[in-house]
């Protein structure tokens, strides 16, 4: 093996522009799969760590009743804070949130909107809520830059909010837009607006009720309260999961293209080396090796391709990888359109793991290729392979 | 020294298929071969030279009869066996000389060394001598491409003698060489037949080489026609 590589190597050196040409092609595709890959990565881990951020906390207790999907299920979904969470409240770790329909009427229009009441002093959620704890005629609101940009509202706007309390009856106050925030979490600014949770309480007449409780902290088990549903943090982003994988998907399909190409070239080079190199391998046979040895070193010479694009991958490739990460890639679209956690940037992240499995692949795949077309070799007859004879 | 019989050839036979049918090559031949012989196999194209050297080189084996070489029987060795006995015992020069393009002059030579796993300090020394016997020391660095069609063929042969192998095969080694690079490489392997005791065995129809062998053995249509043995006196040809 020893000898095969290091003949391998003299031979592909030797080759000089035909080798350089299927190592440049075979590192294109390596910094282009371990770029992509990375980009999903990256998007996984910022839409993991901004719903943790802006939504979801380390998981929640949702009401019984309580179905984000279903604005029906609203009227229903709020109960008395259990009293096992209340030292937790109380200490900041758990948030409580009262989810409640209304409408929002800003230049005369109507536009449905879900109301959430939270604790201005709350820590958990990066809601700039502080900005509620403030002392004006209309109630204190904020706002997530999707909202106000359908809705045409800028900080300081006031506008009649209308909702239904807990007795059905109809009732309208003015708020006033004190802060606009920007996430990349979409679910939390869509037609959102947030309210200071007593406040919120107070017009729905519904005294320390709650739809859901968030809790800091990211624990599997928890225990089980009566009338809540537990929903732990990866119950709540398997949809982030399943998403990445359906893209991951279908970036499987651009990494078989980009290894194809790559493919081909050394396929190519396989099987023009082993009609146009016959003497040389009848040469090998003549000097002491057998027929599957000369089928290993060609095998090896192929692969090594991919060993040298790795390499060369690494000087052109790992400075851009490393830069890719650091400026991140702008997506050319607004990103907020896309209804998902996706930030208009996304900062690539690899891992180890990552570049190891790619190299792997990759030279795995070449292996193959080179193998296919040297096989031929072992059915060749060496005295007509020495005269260069075309078998 | 010609005394040892490292070769011998009981009733060779070799057919090689043609369509339906089949093309004798070779018919019932017999021979033996000495250490340190410097023989000829001489003939017109398609008398068998060829396929002879092929076979006593173990890469192609007899349709019927035996040959033994080396104490080996050719026709009962297996892939593995014979490529041992090439790598180990036998050197190989050929018409086009088949060096490795992209490797260099010492690479080529050194090759047969990597085979048989000689460590480095010794393939060095074993190399460098083989460059000074046929005198190219000083294109050590140099690749086929650079070379003339006689260094080619020095270099080949030193890549035939480097392992000093029992037995080298050369298959018309001066056929794309001029009269004086011809002579050159000539001169150059009866020298090592005798320094070395290596026994050459060429397929030729080169009248250049014929006056340099001690032993005629003329093919005709794939039969011996005459062996025959000449005695040279060595003053003559140096």
């Amino acid at each position: 093996m020893k000898l095969a590589l290091k003949l391998a190597y003299r031979n592909l050196i030797g080759a000089g522009l035909r080798t350089w040409l299927n190592v440049i092609v075979l590192s294109f595709s390596f910094v282009v799969i371990i770029w992509l890959k990375g980009i999903m990565s990256g998007w996984d881990y910022q839409a993991k760590t901004d719903m943790t951020n802006w939504e979801i906390g380390g998981g929640q207790y949702w009401h019984e009743n309580y179905d984000p999907l279903d604005p029906f299920t609203l009227l229903d979904s709020h109960a008395p804070i259990p009293a096992a969470l209340q030292s937790e409240i109380n200490s900041g770790d758990v948030v409580p949130l009262l989810i409640a329909q209304g409408t929002i009427f800003p230049e005369g229009r109507m536009q449905s909107v879900v109301i959430k009441g939270i604790n201005p002093e709350q820590t958990i959620f990066r809601i700039p809520t502080q900005k509620l704890d403030t002392s004006t005629d209309a109630i204190p609101a904020i706002i997530g830059a999707i909202m106000a940009k359908n809705s045409r509202l800028q900080t300081g706007d006031v506008v009649t909010l209308r909702w239904r309390d807990t007795n059905g009856t109809f009732d309208a106050a003015d708020i006033v837009i004190v802060e606009i925030f920007s996430s990349n979490v979409p679910a939390i600014e869509q037609s959102q607006l947030y309210i200071a949770l007593d406040k919120l309480q107070e017009m729905m007449i519904l005294a320390d009720e709650v739809t859901t409780l968030t809790f800091r902290e990211s624990k599997e088990s928890r225990p089980e309260i009566d009338g809540w549903t537990l929903k732990t943090k990866s119950m709540l982003t398997r949809q982030v999961d399943e998403m990445i994988k359906t893209k991951s998907a279908g970036q499987t399909i651009l990494f078989v293209i980009l290894l194809l190409l790559a493919m081909l070239a050394i396929f190519d080079t396989q099987v023009l080396s082993i009609f146009r190199r016959q003497k040389e391998i009848g040469t090998y046979i003549a000097l002491g090796y057998t027929r599957q040895q000369v089928v290993g070193l060609f095998t090896v010479e192929g692969t090594m391709h991919a060993v040298l694009a790795a390499i060369v991958s690494m000087v052109y490739g790992m400075p851009f990888l490393i830069w890719q990460a650091k400026v991140g890639w702008t997506m050319p679209i607004d990103a907020s359109e896309f209804g998902m956690a996706i930030a208009q940037t996304l900062y690539p992240v690899y891992s180890l793991g990552l570049v190891v499995s790619t190299v792997v692949v990759v030279t795995l795949t070449t292996a193959v290729v080179s193998y296919l077309p040297a096989r031929k070799i072992a059915k060749m007859n060496p005295t007509e392979a020495l005269r260069g004879k075309l078998q | 020294m010609e005394n040892q019989s490292i070769i011998t050839i009981e009733n060779l036979v070799k057919r090689f298929p043609m369509g339906k049918d089949s093309f004798t090559a070779l018919k019932n031949i017999n021979l033996k071969f000495g250490t340190g012989e410097f023989t000829g196999l001489i003939g017109p194209s398609g008398s068998g030279k060829t396929t002879l050297l092929n076979i006593l080189g173990s890469l192609d084996v007899p349709t019927e009869g035996k040959a033994y070489v080396l104490g080996k029987s050719i026709g009962s060795l297996t892939t593995k066996e014979a490529a041992h006995l090439r790598k180990e015992s036998l050197g190989f020069i050929f018409q086009s000389y088949n060096l490795l393009q992209v490797h260099t002059v010492f690479e080529n030579v050194e090759f047969p060394l990597l085979l048989l796993k000689y460590a480095k300090s010794v393939r060095h020394k074993m190399v460098m001598d083989a460059l000074e016997w046929v005198g190219l020391t000083e294109k050590v660095h140099s690749k086929p491409p650079q070379l003339s069609g006689g260094e080619c063929q020095r270099v080949a042969i030193a890549r035939a003698m480097v392992k000093k192998p029992s037995l080298v095969l050369a298959d018309e080694p001066t056929a794309n060489l001029d009269a004086a690079n011809s002579h050159h490489i000539l001169k150059t392997m009866e020298t090592l037949n005798r320094e070395l005791n290596t026994t050459f065995i060429f397929a030729t129809h080169d009248e250049k080489v014929i006056s340099y062998l001690r032993r005629k053995i003329y093919l005709l249509d794939g039969r011996v026609d005459k062996d025959e043995i000449i005695r040279i006196n060595q003053n003559e040809r140096s």
